[in-house]
């Protein structure tokens, strides 16, 4: 079992409520986040480019996060997502620095925190908050390794891409394009 | 010409809009770590090289320091920590992968082997210390036939815990301006150079301070080749990499680092040093002083500029 995510940068509008249905669903202080989005204009006027994207951690396959963790406290859960256990991590801050896409936050508590893909969820077989809430049903979640899943359909059918591949961790979210 | 913008909604705290987790705390362990590398690994080397009559200060006397540094070192790391009361958990396992752990247990392990070589001095030079228990005393004297033995235990951590202050870093492939190999022998350098100005400037003995005088210049210049190779290695790497390059060559970091860390750490004390072991008078803490700060500084710098390069916006 492989989880993985696939979204929709043209569907995507920016709205934001995946950022918000995350804050509410996970309990995340206030002025953090777990997920975001970001907006890139490419191009010189007229001729311009938006790209929209809702970016969290990517549960990587190399990831260097848990690499990098004195303690253990990262690590992989079933179907390759990325957690930390809270009372084994010390927040050393050794995987905020690791991570190219600065997914992760220190907590006020002091343990680091960072997407989960709604673990929680996603044990009972629902979906991830974010994907849930979609307005615009541009979030596709799911296991790789089952060719069926919506995650495999959509992206056996659309170009996509991931972000800064060069970095080597082989993410897990898919942005189709 | 083709523009590309970022926006960003993200706001958290110490990771937007650059990322800044670690603060001073990190810099300062990097630098105690280093240079109680470099007492130790003189202290070590003269002493299998039956030289300690030689090089007193540097067998005998420097290394006093080496433990303080150390649990200073530990304590600054201790501060770093954001989950505090978890801190143990650092001792519950060891992970190969993790420099942050491995380096950890090098402290665990040098930190007491330091203490056990500068308390085996003390009767030296102070012959009328009496250690009071039973224990302790042939505890001494088991430690001073043993010599050679914690000589080359220590000399061989000593190493690990000079590299590890750089591979801490360089094992973040996320932070452009950390990740390359470089950074570890880089460190090591760095360190012994800071332990070997200490040791010049403890050193009461003529011989001695031009002995080390002559291993500082040298250290010296090996550190500027390998500041020379690490920009050379940036500026033909990826675009990453020639950005964090860029920070020091016209970037923000460019007057801090080439007026601190190279003129005033680096070629101010070396060309004093040339100037002393040409027979002209410079009082010894001038350089030695200079080399400490610039060893802090660079340590600092490094810390700081590689939390701003990444990889995306
Ligand atoms: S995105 Fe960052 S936090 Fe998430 S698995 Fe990859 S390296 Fe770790
Ligand atoms: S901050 Fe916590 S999860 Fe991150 S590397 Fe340190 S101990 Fe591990």
């Amino acid at each position: 079992m492989r989880y993985a995510m696939a979204i929709d940068t043209r569907k995507c509008v920016g709205c934001s409520d995946c950022v918000v249905a995350c804050q509410t669903e996970n309990n995340v202080p206030i002025g953090y986040c777990r997920d975001w989005i970001v907006e890139t204009v490419a191009g010189t006027y007229p001729n311009v480019e938006i790209e929209l994207r809702s970016e969290r951690c990517n549960h990587c396959d190399n990831s260097p996060c848990v690499r990098c963790c004195p303690t253990g406290a990262s690590h992989y859960e079933e179907g390759g997502i990325v957690t930390v256990h809270h009372n084994e991590c010390i927040g050393c801050g050794a995987c905020i620095q690791s991570c190219p896409y600065d997914a992760r936050y220190s907590h006020p508590e002091g343990y680091v925190d960072k997407c989960t893909f709604c673990l929680h969820r996603v044990e009972k077989g629902q979906k991830p908050a974010c994907v849930s809430v979609c307005p615009t049903k541009c979030m596709y979640f799911g296991d790789l390794d089952d060719p069926n899943s919506e995650v495999s359909v959509v992206m056996r059918n659309r170009n996509h891409k991931v972000l800064a591949p060069e970095a080597g961790t082989k993410p897990h979210i898919f942005y189709l394009t | 010409m083709n523009e590309e913008l970022f926006i960003s909604g993200r706001d958290n705290l110490n990771i937007d809009p650059v990322l800044h987790i670690w603060h001073w705390q990190i810099p300062v362990y990097l630098f105690l770590g280093g240079l109680a590398a470099g007492l130790l690994f003189f202290a070590s080397l003269y002493t299998i090289q039956n030289k300690d009559k030689e090089y007193r200060t540097a067998v005998k006397i420097a290394p006093f320091l080496a433990p303080f540094a150390l649990i200073l070192g530990l304590i600054a790391l201790f501060l770093d920590l954001k989950h505090k009361l978890f801190f143990w958990q650092l001792y519950t396992t060891i992970r190969l992968e993790s420099p942050m752990s491995w380096g950890a247990w090098t402290l665990m392990i040098i930190t007491p082997l330091s203490m056990i070589w500068a308390a085996s001095y003390i009767k030296e030079i102070f012959p009328n210390w009496d250690w009071k228990f039973k224990w302790l005393i042939q505890f001494d004297k088991w430690v001073v036939k043993n010599r050679k033995v914690f000589a080359w235990l220590n000399i061989y951590y000593a190493i690990i815990l000079g590299v590890y202050t750089g591979i801490l870093l360089s094992a973040f492939n996320a932070r452009p301006l950390w990740n390359t190999s470089l950074l570890g022998p880089l460190f090591l350098v760095s360190g012994l150079s800071t332990g070997a100005a200490t040791i010049m400037w403890m050193s009461k003995d003529q011989a001695e301070r031009k002995m080390f005088s002559k291993i500082d210049l040298i250290l010296i210049g090996i550190e500027l080749f390998f500041i020379v190779h690490l920009f050379m290695g940036f500026l033909a790497s990826s675009q990453v990499q020639i950005e964090a390059a860029n920070l020091f060559l016209g970037g923000e970091y460019t007057a801090m680092f080439w007026i601190f860390v190279v003129g005033i750490g680096l070629i101010i004390p070396a060309v004093l040093e040339t100037l002393e072991l040409l027979g002209k008078h410079i009082p010894v803490f001038v350089p030695a002083t200079l080399i400490l700060i610039g060893g802090l500084v660079f340590r600092f710098i490094m810390v700081d500029a590689g939390q701003v390069t990444r990889y995306l916006y």
